[in-house]
């Protein structure tokens, strides 16, 4: 097909350029309101063409970030991003392909999926907004919430520990990890956009609280701190540290290594039926 | 009495010991000699040792299953004559290794002594031993006597030294059987050669795959599907596709979800306990009109229940698994043949109606070999999905346009102005989440629409047998085989039997069973699982009443069976097979 063609080169792209028509479900004050905005200016930062960028996602309020953008999207099930991102990378490696959603996505249904799509190191940017809580079934406790948190759910106190998501996905092989927080949205949309960069798989933890169920707004704010400018992102003990952390709340790249070489494959020719059958000949 | 026109040769012996191999050599070089073969084989669910045997049944007729009670049982070592012994025919022929065990007092046929290793081992090699015993058995009852040294070089070219000795233990076994005074009927020489395939149903399904055009596949290893996993993971890379071992088999489906959202063709093949997993993914798929090709080669069940028997029971989970009304497509292939002529219209009806296309084989076809004539390729066209046309205005595309056929112009990522995101969410023509009661009404109605036309679609029944009958049989997948056997047998005794074989399943062609139904008395359902699934959805679907036949033991019909029923229903006595 023809599409209509861009005529004025070079097209800039604004980060207003990325939103789509729909105005975000999302409440007043969600912590997701900062992660679309830092994806817009991400995106504009690296001049991605909208027509070349499909962003997938599973299910839960974060997981809707897909329809409010002016790009191509991919709105699966709940926990099963990364799958679908990864067999459309696999199928279409000229697009530029994100994978979104909640905790409950990357770290509880579809935690399965995470380590291998870390080990795989697919050209993928992965962006988890973390409300350490279930927002779109109505507050629930999630993976990453602390012990003895009181939900509906858990109404004597969520007995579990959180897990440390970095942690899991550095262990896994990851080539690009670091943590943001939705209220500093300058420096989140530098991660995202470091991320859309690397070519390996890119692992952005998003701290985005959610203001209805369980506001962390002012625990974030007194936890986070910026990595050392000492710390140094090839070094793999040294970012297990940190990911390891729960007393505090570090951001920043904890990890980067250059992506994985692709092994020697087969120079492709065209398929013949009949040179393929003739093998099976009596 | 009804006329053989076949030979049933049932090799048995222990896993490891060398006796499928002479089965699969004996097959390949009655093949070879232009027979028609089809084979049948068990092996044990554990990976090492337990009881295996390899069947072939050979004629100068098309063969379309197992056949009926076993003319001939080589049996390796005693447990192969305590396991098999009860299947073979009143006329049978024992051959055993007087190595192993002595003649059985209680069988009173005709046996040949065949001490396989000794003749081996005179030969220079005792590892020879089932070269040796494909000698015996070929020179005693004639399948590909003239292709056996081709046979034994094409499968040991490559190691000189082995070929040397087995060939002398072939030539061996054989000057073994001319010695041997013959005292049994059974001959299968062939009338001639003919150009024709040996296939086991998956290489069909990964070859019918591979002249769709299939661009992507992702799977997670399971009993029987998955060689057609490592055909598609030796072929896709050569052919510049995308392939994937996944973590499970919602990741597999998700994966190839992803790739058809990107514009290629693709498909994942699994079995029951896989299919399981993908029913939240495949309502997805239905959804959101992403074409996805799932093959489903059933086994036993329910849960890991029998991982090396076939049986026909996931009908019901093709047909309704997930949740939701979500429409798919399900075909079933009774033949090798058809598992490459229905994996190709698998990928073509996907794309034509942006759909998921569920194909249901099953274990006895996946791994069994048969002879196939070469097909003629111009009749297997590549069918695209519809793509917008023309030029797009901004923020006009409508992914989910209500149009004439239903069926939607499907973008591609990559293409200006048509950014849409797919939801599995109701959604609007644009694509756009819309829960409101008239919307969820108008889509449910355009993804269940957009397939009746296949209701009154004739490409997807066969009819066999005679154009009117007093019992008239229908049935789908491999069962078909038995049924058609059972048609010929009855026409042998001019005994008029009516058959229709159902490839699609969803939706169900029903102007074509409907035709059926006017042309016969009784209808018979024959299908090999315990609820009689089949059977249960055409009294559904068209408010009649059948009689449902039903196995489960694990293994399949034979024609003899249906045609013991057939005789039942029209109160003649047992039929008898000469
Ligand atoms: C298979 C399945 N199980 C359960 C649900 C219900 N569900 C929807 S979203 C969700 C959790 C959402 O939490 P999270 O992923 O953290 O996203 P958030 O809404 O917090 O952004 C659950 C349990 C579902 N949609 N599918
Ligand atoms: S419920 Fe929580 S996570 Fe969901 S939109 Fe509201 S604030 Fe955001
Ligand atoms: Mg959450």
């Amino acid at each position: 097909m023809t599409a209509v063609p861009i005529t004025s080169a070079p097209v800039v792209y604004k980060p207003s350029d990325y939103r789509s028509d729909l105005k975000p479900i999302w409440c007043p004050g969600c912590g997701d309101f900062g992660v679309l905005a830092a994806i817009q200016q991400a995106l504009a930062a690296a001049q991605i063409n909208p027509k070349d960028l499909a962003v997938v996602s599973g299910i839960g309020c974060s997981s809707r970030l897909p329809g409010f953008l002016q790009t191509y999207g991919l709105h699966t099930v709940h926990g099963r991003a990364l799958p679908a991102a990864i067999g459309l990378k696999t199928a279409r490696p000229d697009l530029t392909v994100m994978a979104v959603g909640g905790d409950g996505d990357f770290f509880s249904i579809g935690l399965g999926h995470l380590p291998h799509a870390a080990r795989r190191d697919l050209d993928i940017t992965v962006v988890v907004m973390d409300n350490a809580i279930y927002g779109l079934t109505k507050g629930q406790t999630s993976p990453t919430s602390p012990r003895g948190h009181v939900t509906k759910s858990t109404p004597y106190g969520q007995s579990a520990q959180p897990l440390h998501p970095l942690a899991i996905v550095l262990a896994s092989g990851a080539s690009f990890v670091a943590r943001g927080f939705s209220s500093q949205p300058k420096q989140l949309a530098e991660l995202i956009k470091a991320g859309l960069a690397h070519r390996g798989f890119a692992f952005i933890h998003v701290l985005s609280p959610c203001v209805t169920f369980y506001d962390t707004y002012k625990l974030y704010k007194e936890l986070v701190y910026n990595l050392p400018d000492t710390h140094d992102p090839s070094d793999l003990d040294a970012a297990m540290h940190y990911a390891v952390e729960s007393e505090r709340l570090p951001l920043g790249i904890f990890y980067r290594r250059p992506p994985l070489e692709p092994l020697p494959r087969p120079t492709p020719k065209p398929f013949d039926t009949q040179a393929y059958l003739n093998r099976f000949r009596a | 009495m009804i006329q053989k026109e076949d030979v049933v040769i049932r090799v048995a012996g222990e896993s490891g010991d060398g006796s499928s191999a002479t089965g699969e050599m004996l097959a390949q070089a009655a093949a070879r000699s232009g027979l028609h073969v089809f084979t049948f084989r068990t092996t044990p669910a554990e990976i090492k040792g337990g009881p295996v045997m390899f069947q072939v049944r050979a004629s100068n007729s098309p063969v379309r299953s197992m056949g009926d009670a076993v003319d001939v049982l080589f049996a390796f070592n005693r447990e192969a004559w305590d396991l098999h012994h009860a299947d073979m025919a009143p006329n049978a022929v024992l051959l055993y290794d007087p190595e192993e065990f002595d003649l059985p007092a209680e069988f009173t046929g005709i046996a040949y002594p065949a001490p396989i290793g000794q003749i081996a081992q005179a030969a220079g090699n005792r590892r020879g031993k089932n070269v040796a015993a494909l000698g015996v058995v070929a020179a005693l009852f004639g399948l590909g006597l003239n292709k056996l040294e081709d046979i034994v070089r094409a499968k040991l070219g490559k190691k000189a030294d082995l070929l040397e000795s087995n060939l002398a233990a072939l030539r061996a076994g054989i000057e073994y059987a001319h010695q041997l005074a013959k005292r049994d009927p059974f001959w299968m020489e062939s009338t001639g050669e003919h150009d024709r395939y040996v296939m086991t149903g998956n290489q069909a399904i990964v070859a019918g795959a591979l002249h769709a055009g299939v661009e992507f596949f992702a799977g997670y290893p399971i009993t029987p599907a998955s060689d057609i996993m490592e055909g598609m993971a030796a072929m896709l890379p050569q052919i510049g596709g995308g392939y994937l071992q996944a973590e499970d088999e919602i990741a597999s489906i998700m994966a190839c979800i992803g790739a058809s959202y990107g514009g290629k063709r693709a498909m994942t093949a699994t079995s029951g306990p896989g299919l399981s997993l993908m029913s939240e993914a495949i309502g997805y798929a239905s959804m959101t009109e992403i074409p996805v090709v799932i093959v489903d080669a059933q086994r036993g069940g329910p849960s890991t229940g029998l991982p090396t028997k076939m049986e026909q029971s996931d009908l019901n989970i093709a047909l309704h698994g997930g949740h939701g009304d979500s429409p798919r497509i399900v075909l079933a292939p009774a033949s090798v043949a058809e598992c490459f002529h229905l994996t190709v219209w698998a990928f073509n009806l996907a794309e034509q109606y942006q759909t998921p296309v569920i194909v249901l084989s099953d274990y006895s076809l996946s791994f069994r070999t048969e002879t196939v004539e070469p097909f003629d390729l111009s009749k297997y066209p590549r069918i695209d999905r519809l793509r917008p046309n023309g030029e797009l205005a901004a923020k006009q595309y409508r992914r989910y346009e209500l149009t004439a056929n239903l069926v939607s112009p499907m973008v591609a990522p990559g293409v200006a102005y048509a950014q849409y995101t797919a939801t599995g969410l109701e959604h609007n023509e644009f694509g756009n989440p819309d829960y409101t009661p008239a919307n969820h009404a108008i889509m449910t109605e355009k993804r269940w629409g957009k397939l009746a036309p296949l209701q009154h679609s004739r490409e997807y029944v066969r009819r066999f047998g005679a154009e009117r009958a007093k019992v008239g049989l229908i049935c789908w997948g491999t069962t078909a085989g038995p049924c058609r056997g059972a048609v010929y047998l009855a026409g042998q005794e001019d005994l008029p039997v009516a058959m229709l074989q159902v490839q699609m399943l969803s939706p169900l062609p029903v102007d074509a069973i409907n035709e059926f139904l006017e042309q016969v008395e009784i209808v018979l359902v024959p299908e090999v699982n315990f609820q009689g699934q089949f059977a249960k959805l055409l009294q559904a679907e068209l408010g009649i009443k059948v009689r449902s036949m039903t196995k489960y033991t694990g293994m399949p019909f034979s024609r003899l069976e249906i045609l013991r029923q057939i005789h039942a229903l029209h109160g003649l006595a047992e039929p008898v097979l000469a």
